[in-house]
């Protein structure tokens, strides 16, 4: 893909974030972080391909390994996220 | 349609997805249903992912993801709530390798100058990530110790790290074929990331957990574009901006810079002895429920003490007991309270505390020359009023809460130990400052069963 075209995806997503961010109250800071971690897994996306390659060489078992790691990011961050958030209720009544 | 399309669609589909997730926890109450949707998108771009005709063998993969997947899982569902800082340090690291192990398998089929730098970025700030956090993970399980780390020339072996990685990174670029640059650049990336975190002491851990937060981010972001991928770019950026975010709210919250928490360290600590007047003046639990029975509005201010203590519970029972005697409770939460971002505010949910109730500290100020009696949980330097009135305090200008302002304040403290910081309080010779000396839970359960 053309360099340019990714920068371009770059900006606009990094100002997209900071507006998003911005609105996440501090009372759910720590939620926040822990999702914001599942969705750094995204790097699973990248590896698989590489960890199915079958070329059967070091690239393969790098990607293979990868794909664990992102994947303790994805399952587990997104687990303790919504375990986390289940805690948070309003004031009955 | 063509399947390259197909997939491209579904990364679109998930970016939106990951966008929509993260605007609906601008709300705790669709927070919950935010990050679910957040995991759709995720689901949505794995499966995506998986159609790439690249793609022949999937043992690897499946191997791969059942093995990550169930130590996520397992993790996730152990994991004590007064642990979330490590656990968030773990998973940065985690995240920072996998974006690191994809940069060096993205070698296999890289070519040009420009996907070379990519590869080499990822790798650069993978290996900070993964080595930093493990760093910061010891010190916030206190498995090594939680105090900066210095020695004599540190500076200048930082230095050194610096050249030989960008050295050995151009060294690298020109001749790609030459992978001896490229292990030195991972070598040095690794080694770079336990340097830059031992020298921070650990009462500035917030900042260094969300700043590796967004380090992770920009891994996964640098990862995306050594093997091409958009969707990585833009879920990479938007966990980069949430760190940085994050990283600014707490270094404003403790009124230091940036720089100044990443090198303080290096700084010689002055250490003035400032004369505090007055004296302590200690109380029991049956004068301090005394005095708590006839108040009508108690503000609880909670530290990471209250975390140690494993509090949080009687806490909330003891709430319970002020509210049916017709009394207001309010907790009232510092920004850098706690290891990590709003980790009083997990734990205190998790206890059942109604969110409503969990004011932030610019909410709670204005209100706290109404509180009669403010109890101040496990907290020291996040209610120190030398932050405003001490100008050779090392916390000088640093936002406080200002619970010397309500009729009564109760210290709950295990000794006349300083902070995690190590600095002096004067909060606690105050006139109306009253120390309820013992475990803060012991103290609270004292205070529970005499209302009941």
């Amino acid at each position: 893909m053309d360099v340019s075209y990714l920068l371009f995806i770059l900006m606009l997503s990094v100002f997209l974030g900071f507006e998003l961010i911005n609105k996440v109250p501090a009372t759910l800071h720590t939620p926040l972080m822990s999702g914001a971690n599942a969705i750094s897994g995204i790097t699973v996306v990248g590896a698989v391909a590489l960890a199915g390659s079958g070329n059967e060489d070091l690239a393969q078992w790098l990607g293979a390994g990868a794909v664990a790691l992102a994947s303790v990011n994805v399952v587990g961050g997104y687990m303790v996220t919504d375990r986390m958030l289940g805690f948070f209720k309003k004031k009955e009544g | 349609m063509t399947i390259e399309l197909i997939i491209q669609l579904g990364y679109v589909i998930a970016a939106g997805l990951f966008i929509f997730g993260l605007k609906m926890l601008g709300s705790p109450d669709t927070a919950r249903k935010g990050n679910g949707i957040s995991a759709v998108g995720m689901l949505v771009a794995i499966v995506a992912a998986l159609l790439d005709q690249g793609i022949v063998q999937y043992e690897y993969i499946l191997g791969g993801m059942i093995v990550g997947g169930a130590v996520g899982a397992v993790a996730a569902r152990t994991v004590a709530m007064t642990s979330m800082p490590e656990m968030v340090a773990l998973f940065n690291g985690v995240g920072g390798a996998a974006s690191g192990l994809v940069g060096v398998a993205a070698l296999s089929i890289a070519d040009g100058s420009f996907t070379y730098i990519t590869i080499i970025l990822s790798i650069l700030i993978g290996g900070v990530t993964f080595t930093g956090s493990l760093v910061a993970y010891g010190k916030l399980s206190e498995t090594i110790g939680s105090g900066a780390v210095t020695f004599g020339g540190q500076k200048f072996v930082n230095g050194l790290i610096v050249i030989g990685i960008l050295a050995s990174a151009v060294m690298f670029v020109m001749d790609p074929t030459n992978t001896n640059m490229l292990y030195a650049v991972v070598g040095l990336s690794l080694l770079f990331g336990i340097m830059v975190v031992i020298p921070i002491g650990g009462a500035d851990m917030p900042v260094v957990i969300s700043l590796l937060n967004s380090y992770s981010g920009l891994a996964a972001c640098a990862a995306g574009f050594a093997v091409d991928n958009n969707v990585l770019i833009v879920a990479g950026s938007l966990v980069g901006a949430s760190g940085i975010i994050l990283t600014q709210i707490m270094c404003k919250a403790m009124n230091r810079s940036l720089s100044n928490v990443l090198f303080s360290g290096f700084a010689s600590v002055s250490t003035t002895v400032t004369e505090v007047e007055g004296e302590i003046k200690p109380i029991s639990v049956e004068d301090a429920y005394y005095v708590l029975e006839a108040a009508t509005n108690v503000a609880i201010i909670p530290g990471y003490g209250m975390a140690v203590a494993q509090a949080q519970h009687v806490v909330k029972e003891l709430m319970e007991l002020l509210e049916a005697n017709g009394c207001e409770v309010n907790y009232g939460i510092h920004p850098v309270a706690g290891r990590m971002p709003g980790h009083m505010n997990v734990l205190l949910a998790e206890a059942d505390v109604p969110y409503d109730q969990l004011l932030e500290m610019d909410d709670i100020n204005p209100r706290m020359e109404t509180v009669d009696v403010a109890i101040v949980i496990g907290a020291n330097d996040v209610v120190n009023p030398a932050a405003r009135e001490v100008e050779s305090s090392p916390i000088y200008g640093m936002p406080v809460i200002n619970v010397a302002d309500a009729r009564t304040v109760f210290v709950l403290k295990r000794s006349m130990a300083s902070g995690f910081a190590g600095i002096e309080n004067p909060l606690f010779y105050k006139d109306n400052t009253r120390m309820l000396f013992g475990d803060a839970k012991e103290s609270i359960g004292g205070l529970v069963r005499e209302f009941s």
